[in-house]
């Protein structure tokens, strides 16, 4: 546990921290409850005219809209800001002066500054999409409960490896930070990556037949679309803890190449100076 | 073994040049000139537990680079260094948890956060027991005088406050060795003072071994019991500070008011440094010259109103030792 202190401190005090961007909260739950309903909308116009058969129903898709607005925080499209000053101002070389390893000090503060930037949104937007869109009379576009409390118990544990997984990547946008000496670039770049392949834009059942298994195994389909599709009972059993089961072992993956790249650009930062 | 061991260490770095202008900009595409810059090339000193070393020399010799490499930031291009019998960059971890580092131009305190909690968060990364921690706390504050600060936030504290708080910080988990990169800069008299006192005390009553860079020769001549020279990557001067200053310090000035109107003297060893209406400045070696026979010479010979001598500042006598070594930067 005295091994796990110095972590689990650099967490609770940074979740602490972002807990007090009450401001940036709510203004960006405004923007995310417009958004979900233009996307609700589009959903609405895309079922009523077409009539073939789809992978999943109205009310699913409307549910998976909602969830990603409510989980938007966990998407790991941007550097941790902090690191992100840190690499700007040339403080990075300064982190060396802890005695923790870089990687984990790093990867517990992402976490933090994710979960405690999800949670309040997370909260507000369920009240929303569950309550408020129901009593202004559109029933259709609510956000509906877990299938069944299988699917929701699945959903819990889903979801929690999604924040391993989306730190892990957020951990690979840092690093290109250190790297280029700039999070614009990194930003930039992954963004739509991230945006595409997790099933934001467009639920990845939409996509081509051919693609499916490939969607499926790429480690940004944990971040969404598989958490997603096994709240509302699209994934269940054997292939929900396959899902869950591909999220771990691509925490995993990621966790150990970053850990091993950071520490080589970071040799070479002790090389070439701050 | 000496605590600190550098053998012959050197540390190069290469840096990207472009030539100017849009043409430079569109050659830099193709190909990168590249420069090796040797910030240190092979220094050498030890440093006993419990010595208080001062770093001195003129921007960009070399000594942050010196810090850095003591403090684990930066590996040597080549060299031997040890410290507590372990190699900074290598055993990283190991090394750091030991020493307690204060960089004047950065703060390592969280901006957000008021300094108590930003001191029980180094409390956490650096595991401190909480006995050990309080006692540390406890004679921090009563050293430095916290007890008002602690409950502001580090962004509200001035830059001597701050600066109080930060040395604590790097000394709440009883590091055997505390670096100081210019931790007086930008301090108003009474901080600097007090800066001083404390990390003197710091050194003398708990046997801290300190190394500190300054472009403050008063840091130096108030804490300083060695003091290193460095210029252009090169030890000028490993010695005393007293021998420092006797040894570069020899000139005198020696200010007179005429009179009449100030006469064209011509002593030899004798320099006239400025004139001014009926007032003389005058710089000479009294090994050469003696001051008694000069001020003699002079009073036989003319009608004086007033004068007295004096010796050059500190500064002054540091950068002229810059000079003749050739060590000003470029």
């Amino acid at each position: 546990m005295i091994r796990l202190r110095p972590y689990l401190t650099v967490f609770r005090m940074r979740f602490a921290l972002m807990l007090q961007y009450r401001a940036a909260a709510v203004a960006g739950f405004g923007t995310q409850c417009w958004w979900g309903l233009i996307k609700v909308m589009v959903f609405a116009a895309f079922f009523r005219s077409s009539t073939a058969h789809q992978p999943m129903n109205f009310a699913q898709a409307v549910t998976y809209v909602w969830l990603g607005q409510a989980f938007l925080a966990l998407l790991p499209w941007l550097a941790d800001p902090e690191i992100a000053q840190m690499v700007a101002s040339g403080n990075v070389a300064y982190e060396r002066l802890r005695p923790l390893d870089t990687y984990f000090f790093w990867y517990a503060r992402a976490m933090a500054w994710m979960i405690a930037r999800a949670v309040p949104r997370a909260l507000m937007m369920f009240s929303f999409a569950c309550v408020v869109v129901p009593v202004l009379g559109m029933g259709e576009w609510r956000l509906r409960l877990p299938a069944t409390p299988e699917s929701a118990a699945l959903f819990l544990a889903a979801i929690t490896v999604t924040v391993l997984l989306s730190s892990a990547i957020v951990m690979f946008v840092n690093l290109g930070c250190v790297v280029t000496l700039s999070e614009r670039g990194v930003n930039s770049l992954i963004v739509p990556f991230i945006l595409i392949l997790s099933g934001n834009i467009v639920p990845l059942p939409f996509f081509p037949n051919w693609m499916q298994p490939l969607l499926f195994a790429q480690p940004f389909a944990g971040l969404v679309d598989i958490p997603y599709r096994i709240y509302f009972g699209g994934l269940t059993g054997w292939i929900a803890l396959g899902g869950i089961a591909q999220m771990i072992a691509w925490t995993v993956v990621l966790g150990f190449v970053g850990h091993r790249a950071l520490r080589a650009a970071m040799d070479r930062l002790q090389v070439q100076g701050g | 073994m000496p605590q600190i061991l550098v053998q012959e260490l050197s540390k190069s770095y290469l840096v990207s040049e472009r030539e100017a202008g849009a043409w430079g900009s569109l050659k830099g595409l193709i190909r990168r000139r590249r420069r090796v810059i040797e910030a240190l090339k092979s220094i050498s000193f030890s440093l006993e537990r419990g010595e208080l070393l001062g770093f001195i020399g003129p921007n960009g010799a070399g000594k942050s680079t010196t810090i850095k490499i003591l403090s684990g930031i930066l590996r040597p291009s080549s060299g031997r260094c040890e410290v507590r019998g372990l190699v900074p960059w290598r055993d990283r971890i190991e090394h750091v948890a030991r020493i307690g580092v204060v960089f004047g131009q950065r703060t390592q305190l969280w901006w957000d956060l008021p300094v108590i909690e930003g001191f029980e968060l180094l409390r956490d990364i650096y595991r401190v027991g909480e006995a050990e921690y309080r006692k540390s706390l406890d004679a921090m504050v009563t050293l430095m005088r916290l007890e008002r600060l602690l409950d502001q936030p580090v962004r509200q504290l001035s830059l001597g406050q701050r600066m109080r708080c930060e040395i604590a910080a790097a000394m709440l988990h009883r590091p055997e060795i505390l670096f100081l990169d210019e931790p007086t800069i930008g301090l108003d008299a009474v901080s600097k003072l007090a800066v001083r006192e404390f990390v003197g005390t710091l050194n003398r009553e708990a046997g801290v071994t300190v190394i500190l860079t300054t472009h403050d020769m008063h840091d130096i001549e108030a804490l300083a019991q060695r003091v290193i020279v460095i210029g252009n990557g090169v030890i000028l001067a490993d010695t005393s500070f007293e021998r420092l200053r006797a040894e570069v310090l020899t000139e005198r000035r020696l200010f007179i008011d005429f009179a009449g109107k100030a006469p064209a003297l011509e002593i030899p060893g004798v320099q006239v440094r400025s004139r001014e209406g009926n007032s003389l400045e005058l710089a000479f070696d009294p090994r050469q010259v003696p001051a008694p026979e000069l001020i003699g010479r002079i009073t036989s010979e003319h009608d004086l109103l007033d004068f007295h001598l004096e010796q050059p500042r500190i500064e002054e006598v540091i950068a002229h030792f810059y000079n003749i070594h050739g060590a000003t930067e470029a």
